[in-house]
This record gives structure tokens, sequence and C-alpha cells, in this order.
């Protein structure tokens, strides 16, 4: 990647951190990159909850599928590898993992991937999640580009330290409630939508997100006023 | 992420439905609802001074549920008194309100600190929103005489007896009665997206929706997964399931 990219890259990701962000959008936005930079065809974001359950906040691809392959690493999988391991996992070919992940490769594989990265989130001496790339073609990873991934990780870690009291233990519990509950009211609006204007929830969030951004509104703002105000996802409706 | 805590090796769900099944057979709270047994029992096991559970209505009318002793009422009300308050944040913002200590964050809720630290001795309130996705009930709060953390295990607790708060006022009575619970932990994000769909299906509220599928749920004798999954393929929940409480 050049150095031209991967500054217009941090620029962008500094940009959207200083003003009144969403925190879902950002992930997203951490997300598109980590596959960008990767020449990766999906990347996505999981975090942990009280319980150690992963799950997923921000994807660079929303499809049904290539979630599933987030929410499959519950059981097992490179997320929950860099997570307890608390390092990356870097496997080119999915296809030699098939023992050590029996479940999670051939789901893998079947979605048409060959190589994953798993890197984990790490905030002092605790890892939160962790950020996901696949690839379609097997290929070697450089060294800079792990740093890079694993510098990307780092950043969507900070954002959900958004207060300056980072010294309080309790404002990591509390963000990591907010993402938790704002990806879900996000999943909620999806269904409405979707049934809304019979298109598929791919669709439905592509739709909030569009609404979210030709209104200058946060997309979490826009998903719970769907699922909760009486105009309810008609909000959507063109014109 | 959890380290071991009071109770090491239980799902923390699992635990705070057993905490209440055991609160309702030993009625510690003698004859209260199943709201103030919850209650009771995470005061028990999280060893703080008290417990209540605030009920926000569609129309934005709010109350105590309930609550594990005079006290505990006592510093409820003040939020709706003075007019701020760690619950109501926790309501309106959407996000817990953890405070460990009320003395150092003086400035944050004058009217509240005042009153609930010197007047009801409380030093560490801990606020959970009762909410869903886009669900939104109210707030359990949980007070302590000292200054305190919550550590890890504990806070997986305390969110876990928040979850059970808010199915139970959703309509869901069958805490603690028997094993007939859902995971709880079931989070995956079909389930979400159904609920969506129902509520876009039978016109009705998203709590509600949740309802629906878990009624419809039981009485198929199906996972709720499975049942999200085939209404997200098309499938219309009957609007007859409203009756179809399990009893």
């Amino acid at each position: 990647m050049e150095i031209e990219r991967l500054a217009d890259v941090f620029v962008e990701v500094a940009d959207t951190l200083v003003a009144d962000f969403d925190l879902i959008e950002f992930l997203h936005l951490v997300a598109r990159h980590a596959a960008d930079i990767s020449g990766g065809a999906a990347a996505g974001l999981v975090l942990s909850d009280h319980v150690g359950n992963l799950h997923h906040v921000g994807a660079s691809s929303e499809d049904a599928r290539t979630l599933e392959l987030y929410q499959v690493q519950n059981a097992e999988g490179p997320c929950l590898d860099a997570f307890r391991y608390r390092r990356p996992v870097v496997v080119l070919d999915l296809a030699e993992e098939v023992e050590r992940w029996p479940m999670f490769a051939p789901h893998a594989i079947a979605a048409g991937m060959s190589s994953v990265f798993a890197f984990p989130m790490r905030l002092r001496d605790r890892v939160i999640g962790a950020l996901n790339v696949f690839q379609t073609e097997r290929q070697e990873i450089r060294e800079a580009e792990v740093r890079l991934l694993q510098a990307l990780a780092d950043v969507a870690t900070i954002s959900l330290i958004q207060e300056r009291a980072v010294s309080r233990a309790e404002v990591l519990t509390e963000q990591l409630q907010v993402a938790l509950n704002s990806r879900i009211v996000i999943e909620q609006a999806k269904g409405a939508v979707a049934r809304t204007f019979s298109v598929s929830v791919d669709e439905a969030f592509e739709m909030l997100r569009g609404h979210a951004r030709t209104s200058r509104r946060r997309l979490t703002d826009v998903a719970h006023e769907v699922v909760t105000s009486p105009s309810g996802p008609a909000l959507l409706r063109p014109g | 992420m959890s380290q071991p805590g009071p109770y090491p090796g239980r799902p923390p769900h699992d635990l705070a439905r057993r905490l209440v099944a055991a609160a309702v057979a030993d009625d510690l709270a003698a004859g209260g609802s199943l709201l103030h047994q919850l209650c009771h029992a995470a005061v028990r096991s999280l060893s703080v001074s008290g417990c209540v559970v605030h009920v926000v209505t569609g129309d934005g009318e709010s109350g105590v549920a309930a609550t594990s002793d005079e006290r505990s009422n006592r510093v409820a009300d003040l939020s709706f008194t003075t007019g701020d308050g760690p619950t109501l944040d926790a309501f309106t913002l959407r996000r817990p309100v953890l405070v460990s200590d009320l003395e150092s964050e003086r400035s944050r809720w004058p009217g509240f600190t005042e009153s609930a630290v010197h007047r009801e001795g409380i030093r560490a309130v801990f606020c959970f929103p009762l909410q869903v996705g886009g669900v939104n009930l109210g707030v359990l709060d949980l007070y302590s005489d000292r200054a305190r953390t919550l550590d890890d295990a504990e806070t997986a607790l305390a969110l876990a007896f928040t979850h059970l708060a808010a199915l139970t006022i959703l309509g869901d009575n069958q805490i603690g009665v028997d094993g007939r619970w859902e995971p709880l932990l079931d989070h995956r994000a079909e389930i979400h997206q159904a609920q969506g769909m129902v509520m876009v299906d039978l016109t009705v509220d998203l709590g509600e929706a949740l309802v629906r599928m878990r009624a419809h749920a039981f009485s198929e004798g199906l996972p709720l997964i499975e049942v999200a999954r085939a209404i997200i393929a098309g499938f219309v929940l009957p609007a007859a399931t409203a009756g179809e409480t399990p009893s």
C-alpha cells in the first residue's frame, strides 16, 4: 500500500474520531480500511461481552454469509484465538487448518475464503475483541501489513474510550454495553426496514446508512428512531 | 474477559436465574412480586445495600416497580424530586452509569448526590438500563453504603439480573419457576432482525414483538433462533399468538 493512501486512511479515521462520531459507523469504517489495506475480501470487528461471547459490531461487508463467519467464531476460529491468546493469528491457507478449526475452517472455505488474519483489540492489560480479515486468494502477508492492521485494531479500541476519564475503570464497561446495544438496535432496524420496503436485510442496512449520511445523523440514532418512533421505518421513505 | 468472581465457572444468566429461583423459594421479599424477589437476590449475591427496578412506560410515566428495602425506595425517589441523578442519565443516555464513589463526582449530579450521600448514606451507585436494543423499559439500580467497584464477574451478574428484570417487565413471569427460559445469551443478529420484522408485521411495539416471538417459540416447542430464521424467510407470526402466553 502506498504511503499517500495510508496517510489518507489515518486522516479519515482521525477526522471521524474528532466529531460527535457514531461508534458503529466508525467501526465499520475501520473494517473497510482493514479490508482495503490488506487487499482482503472482507474484514470485521468483534467485541466481547462480559461473559466472553464475541459479538460482531462492524464489518466491511454485511451480507449474511460473511456475518455468519464472525458469529460462528464464538465456538472456534481465529478471532477467538486472537482474543484468548492475545496475539495476532495469521493463517495463509485455511485448508490446512481444518483440524484446528473443524467447524470454522470448512465454513470459511465454503464462503470462498482462503486466508484469514485476526488481530486482538488490546486495551492495557486486557483484550476486548478482535479485528478479522479474510482473503479469497492465498497470498503472503508482509510484516508491514501485519503491523498496520494491528494499528487499525488499536485505533478501533481507542475509539471505544471516548471519555477523558480513561482512568475510570467503569468507562470500558459502559462503552462496551453501548456498542453492543447499538448493534442490536441496528439489527432490529434492519429487520423493520426490510419488512416495510420488501428488501433484504443487507439492502435495509444500506438504506439506513444512506439515510444517516444524507440527513447527517448518526446511524445509531436513525436506527433507534426507526424502531421506536410512531412513524417508524416510514422515515426512510424517499421524498 | 471475565475473571473468576464470586461464583467462578457459572454462566451469569444461569446463575442469576437460579438466584432468583432461590429468592422465590425462600420468599426473601415476603410475598413480594417476582421483581421484588429479584431485587433481594441481587442484593444478597452482589453484596450491595439495595436494589431498585424503575419502570418507564411508553408515554414517559416512570415509577418504582420494585425495591429491596425502604431506604432504596427513598433513594430511588430522589432522582425524580431532584431532577438529576445517575438513574435518569442511564435511561436517557441508554447506557450504564457506574459510579464507584459518589463523593468524587459530586458536580455531576449535585442535587441527587447531596441527598443520597448525606441523608441516606449511599456512596456507590450502579445504574443499568433495562434495554434490548431499541426496547428501553427502565433502569435497574444497585446502591452501596461504601465506595466500591463491581469486578468483571459482578458486572456480568448485574447485567444478567438486568436482563431478567427486562424480560419480566415484558411479561415473562417464568423466571426461576422452572427451566423454561430460552438461553438468554442468544444475541444472534437474526433474532434482533426478526424482532424488527414482527414489529412491522403485527403493528406492535418492539418489546411486544419480542414477547410474541418468545410466546410462539414456546407454544411450538421451537428454539427462538429457528423462529427468527423462519420470520426472516418470510413467515408471519399469527396475530393470535397474543393470547397464548405460556402458563
